[in-house]
């Protein structure tokens, strides 16, 4: 029993990793909230969905094109709306909202809803692990979550375009004058943010169904991992999906699966009230423009 | 028309001259008025809304009632939000004010068998200072925190009914006391919203109100007046919630019911997408915004779900491109002519 939950538990984690780094990464190099970040999970899911099952594309090509036209579509969010309300918080945050909930609703409105809608799973198969049964799936998850992870620290830390995001990340204006264009590098830092939200769908959905209240679900566990980690830190993202991931599986197995949610909820609260800036939050309370 | 000449003129380079009305000149803040005329252009604006909002109840069929009743609740909730946005404070989730206070309600008549014309008071100020509380920690930081915060509490308060079976769970509590008349309840909330309105534009534009717009400008100035910006904030955020909580604890003696829905996306999106349309920043935006919503999705009501994309879209749109909003553009008419002239 232990030994399981504490193998559901990593699982558990690094799905919820998966899913905040891409609202991480959004945030912490250009500084967008991206509030839409849920309606493109669920929109790379559906369209892969669509993909497979009404053009009858296979799953690997399908998945492909839906994280590409997933990417081209926050490229394209930030270009026409963003760019123009661009360091007015409100109107980012309004913005960035309005575009998820239209998303999200429509999709509720078109009555894509029931257990028919989901992706099929890559290898169908389990395994036994320390006396507990994982599926492949699972596992995959974790391979996955975990080659994303060192993929990203590679790449922000050895590739000139990876130094130009941290660069914009640091200090815009010395970026600027260091002939970095900012306007390119945020436009490239919300699509990578929408790719990663649509590589976690294509291999978290497969667990579960797609609707549009998932949607919500994982902007409020993105959120919630932001908020505990720090924004804008990507240690703080791993340390704190792993606390919350911990919380709920352990509340799970031991108190009640309803309890998970208020977990997570005091977790913020006394995060918050402990540490407001996160557990790894670099800036000081009044520097932080976030 | 001289434009129709210019036009015809081609090459020649003209602009377009904003004039203020003599009246607004010499009036904007020292009234020294002269005429009828006059004092009909300054009272107007002020009378035609109180008037209008005082008679509506009387024209209004039983069905159109029921909707100005949504109006006023939805624009004390934009007046809510645009009293926190006006000190710097974006909030996606009214909902939680709106909720805490229908549930205080709902818990103290349903338990405790209070009236409602107590439970409506003593919930305002309950849920106001549960609300603040809550986001007590909150305040701390600034920008998108306050967002992100406000938007995955009232979700995750949804979530925890349904867990823990507090207050009814999923069934929420029924039978709660109505108001005791049809008209009190109209007037009550319609009253509510022409104080609210009034009442905190006036303070918004008091010294203390510049003070909270001072910590939205630039918080570190106010700091080095000397002014404690994290007690200023907490007043603002408790007055806000108080009016949420206020609207939360109406409807629910409305309804007679307290369940899981008061804490619904709707009651988040809608006063945003109201203050936003109407235009932030004077709440009389705020209320416009709510007019012109709240019905609008009555006669879209056909249509279902499709309503929030419209809203969606809504936001974005007036974000992007009218980011002043329906009434700043209409007092700009109203207070200056403008023409054109050769450059």
């Amino acid at each position: 029993m232990f030994v399981g939950t504490v193998v559901y538990a990593v699982i558990n984690s690094v799905i919820l990793a998966l899913l905040a780094i891409g609202f991480n990464l959004t945030f912490g190099i250009s500084g967008v909230a991206n509030f839409a970040y849920g309606a493109l999970y669920i929109f790379s899911a559906y369209l892969s969905w669509m993909l497979l099952n009404l053009i009858g594309l296979p799953f690997f090509l399908s998945a492909i094109i839906s994280i590409l036209i997933t990417t081209l579509l926050g490229a394209m969010m930030y270009r026409f709306v963003l760019q123009r309300v661009r360091g007015q918080a409100l109107s980012e945050v309004i913005a960035t909202f309005g575009i998820g909930l239209a998303i999200l609703e429509l999709f509720q409105y078109l009555g894509f809803v029931g257990f028919e809608y989901t992706l099929p799973v890559f290898i169908d198969n389990s395994f036994m692990i320390f006396g507990a049964y994982v599926d492949m799936q699972r596992i995959l998850i974790v391979i996955v979550g975990a080659a994303l992870i060192i993929f990203l620290w590679f790449f922000t830390h050895h590739t000139s375009l990876g130094l130009a995001f941290r660069g914009i990340a640091q200090d815009e204006r010395t970026a600027l004058s260091l002939g970095i264009n900012s306007d390119r590098i945020a436009t490239l830092s919300v699509s990578f943010g929408a790719g990663l939200a649509a590589i976690a769908a294509t291999i978290i959905i497969p667990l579960g169904s797609i609707s549009p209240s998932e949607g919500y679900d994982v902007l409020i566990k993105a959120l919630a991992v932001c908020i505990i980690g720090g924004l804008g830190s990507t240690g703080g993202v791993i340390v704190a999906s792993f606390v919350i991931g911990f919380a709920e599986r352990f509340t799970d197995s031991y108190i009640s699966s309803h309890w998970t949610m208020i977990v997570s909820l005091a977790a913020i609260l006394i995060v918050l009230s402990v540490k407001p800036s996160g557990l790894f939050g670099k800036q000081k309370e009044l520097e932080e423009r976030i | 028309m001289r434009n129709a000449d210019l036009n015809s003129g081609g090459s020649k380079q003209r602009r377009k001259e904003r004039i203020d009305r003599g009246i607004k000149a010499r009036s904007s803040d020292v009234f020294a008025l002269s005429s009828w005329r006059e004092m009909l252009y300054l009272a107007a604006p002020r009378f035609i809304p109180i008037v209008g909002c005082l008679m509506l109840p009387l024209v209004l069929g039983i069905y159109w009632q029921k909707v100005l009743l949504s109006v006023a609740v939805f624009a004390l909730l934009a007046i809510s939000w645009d009293i926190l946005e006006q000190s710097g404070m974006i909030s996606l989730g009214q909902a939680l004010f709106f909720g805490m206070g229908a549930y205080a309600a709902g818990v103290f008549n349903h338990y405790f068998g209070w009236s409602p014309l107590l439970t409506i008071p003593f919930a305002s100020l309950l849920g106001g200072m549960i609300c603040t509380v809550i986001l007590l920690p909150v305040l701390r930081l600034r920008g998108i925190y306050f967002s992100m915060v406000t938007l995955i509490i009232p979700l995750m308060l949804v979530r925890i009914v349904e867990a823990t079976k507090i207050f009814g769970g999923t069934e929420g509590l029924s039978g709660i006391t109505p108001l005791p008349s049809k008209w009190l309840e109209l007037y009550l909330i319609v009253g509510a919203l022409l104080g609210a309105l009034f009442g905190f534009r006036r303070m918004m534009g008091s010294d203390y109100g510049l003070v909270l717009k001072g910590i939205n400008d630039n918080d570190r100035s106010v700091m080095n007046a000397g002014i404690n910006i994290y007690w200023f904030k907490a007043q603002a955020l408790f007055v806000a919630s108080s009016i949420g909580a206020f609207t939360g604890a109406f409807m629910t003696h409305v309804y007679m019911f307290v369940g899981m829905p008061v804490f619904a996306l709707d009651y988040s999106i809608l006063p945003i997408a109201a203050a936003v349309v109407g235009g932030p920043g004077t709440m009389a935006g705020a209320t416009l915004g709510a007019f012109i919503l709240v019905p609008l999705s009555e006669i879209l009501r056909g249509i279902g779900g499709l309503r929030i994309v419209i809203y969606g879209l809504f936001l974005v749109v007036f974000i992007v491109a009218l980011p002043e909003g329906i009434f700043h553009y209409i007092q700009r008419k109203y207070h200056q002519f403008e023409r054109w002239v050769e450059v």
